[in-house]
């Protein structure tokens, strides 16, 4: 029997990128959290917040990719042994999906990397004029790797490690921005393409 | 076909162990072990009863190519080719993906101050002659890896409805949409990585 998506006809989608919370509705129907066997809760790493997620729950229909890009994603982004600090890292996630189009995935990471840095007014300027705003270095070359990362064909290239490097990021630094960007070219696809951002409540 | 048992990104951007990317790697080891169980997750699946190995071979040759970064692109090409039954499969994934060439992202915003925005940019679909020998699954499989590689932001309910259509089961669209968006993350890792060494 064909399986078939689920519609929200009466809602108004947003229309311009924010930092203010933002619901997610998924397309496909979420496993029913009182049917998760042991390998979906597994691969939801038995955290509530992930279980009670429809996105996450829309994974867990493929529970083995889930559990390795959830725990890919875990490594990218929260392991502070040394590396770009966090406020970058999440820099990196918000320039990507400005440049996608993720409104979603966007308005999450922007909320996290101005809790990290406190600097709302640069993340949002980001968010308002795009990829090109100018946010200071080493801010604007991180922006700048992100975004030849996300391109395809890929546009990145020796000259962007050379303008990492000379905003002062290391050999491990420089990794993690093109993990984190690459992350968010992973992340941004199923987000934009498994459910649709709805406003805020 | 075996899969290899050498890590995937290390040996596409040709770290040797102890060199210095082996090093940064290191330093990220969930990241590195778990990119590869991904894979492993998409291309040595326990079961493939919802898409099946030789449309997941050629689905990945043709997000590969799409990429146009030759290393990579001929190691899921070499792949497919070398998967059991391939046969024609392997030269009309070719034919399509040449067909299927673009740049991105592009693709619309919902009516709004992004429109200004917009970019326009080609809706891919599979040829009708090539259609038949690929199937039905595959040919929804590959018009939908190139929406998610080059406009994902053109996404629709009913982009996922024709995946439905064609015969694919909810898990299979989940398989799909990670097998596409997984080497969007291998392929940038591969060609950032590698900008070191250059």
């Amino acid at each position: 029997m064909t399986e078939h998506i689920i519609s929200y006809p009466d809602r108004t989608p947003p229309t311009r990128f924010t930092q203010a919370e933002l619901g997610w509705e998924p397309w496909l129907e979420p496993l029913a959290i009182d049917a998760l066997d042991d390998r979906q809760r597994a691969a939801l790493q038995n955290e509530s917040f992930r279980i009670a997620s429809p996105y996450f729950r829309v994974l867990a229909r493929d529970p083995a990719i889930l559990d390795a890009r959830t725990r890919t994603d875990k490594d990218i982004f929260y392991n502070t042994n040394a590396g770009l600090p966090r406020p970058e890292r999440e820099l990196a996630a918000v320039a990507a999906s400005r440049l996608n189009g993720c409104i979603f995935c966007a308005s999450v990471h922007a909320r996290f990397a101005t809790a990290h840095s406190k600097r709302s007014a640069d993340v949002q300027r980001l968010l308002d004029d795009g990829v090109s705003a100018d946010v200071g270095e080493p801010w604007n070359a991180i922006v700048a790797a992100s975004v030849a990362l996300t391109t395809t064909p890929v546009s990145f290239g020796p000259r962007h490690i050379e303008r990492l490097r000379e905003a002062g990021l290391d050999d491990l630094a420089i990794a993690d921005v093109i993990h984190g960007a690459a992350f968010f070219n992973w992340a941004n696809r199923l987000m934009l393409s498994l459910g649709q951002p709805a406003a805020p409540l | 076909m075996s899969t290899p048992h050498l890590d995937v990104i290390d040996h596409l951007t040709g770290i040797v162990p102890g060199s210095r990317l082996d090093v940064v790697r290191t330093a990220r080891p969930d990241a590195r072990v778990h990119a590869q169980k991904s894979f492993e997750a998409l291309f040595a699946p326990a079961d493939a009863v919802d898409f099946s190995m030789l449309d997941r071979h050629a689905l990945a040759a043709f997000v590969a190519g799409l990429h146009q970064d030759s290393t990579t692109a001929d190691f899921y090409a070499n792949r497919l080719h070398s998967t059991s039954g391939a046969g024609e499969i392997a030269e009309i994934i070719a034919a399509e993906t040449k067909r299927g060439l673009a740049e991105g992202p592009y693709g619309d915003y919902a009516a709004g101050p992004l429109t200004a925005e917009n970019v326009a940019g080609p809706h891919y679909r599979v040829s009708p002659a090539n259609r038949p020998h690929l199937g039905e699954p595959l040919s929804a499989a590959l018009e939908h890896a190139h929406l998610l590689v080059f406009h994902p932001r053109d996404s629709s309910a009913a982009a996922l409805q024709s995946l439905l259509d064609a015969g694919l089961t909810a898990n299979a669209v989940v398989t799909v949409s990670q097998l596409v968006a997984f080497l969007a993350f291998q392929i940038r890792v591969v060609a950032g990585l590698r900008s070191f060494a250059a």
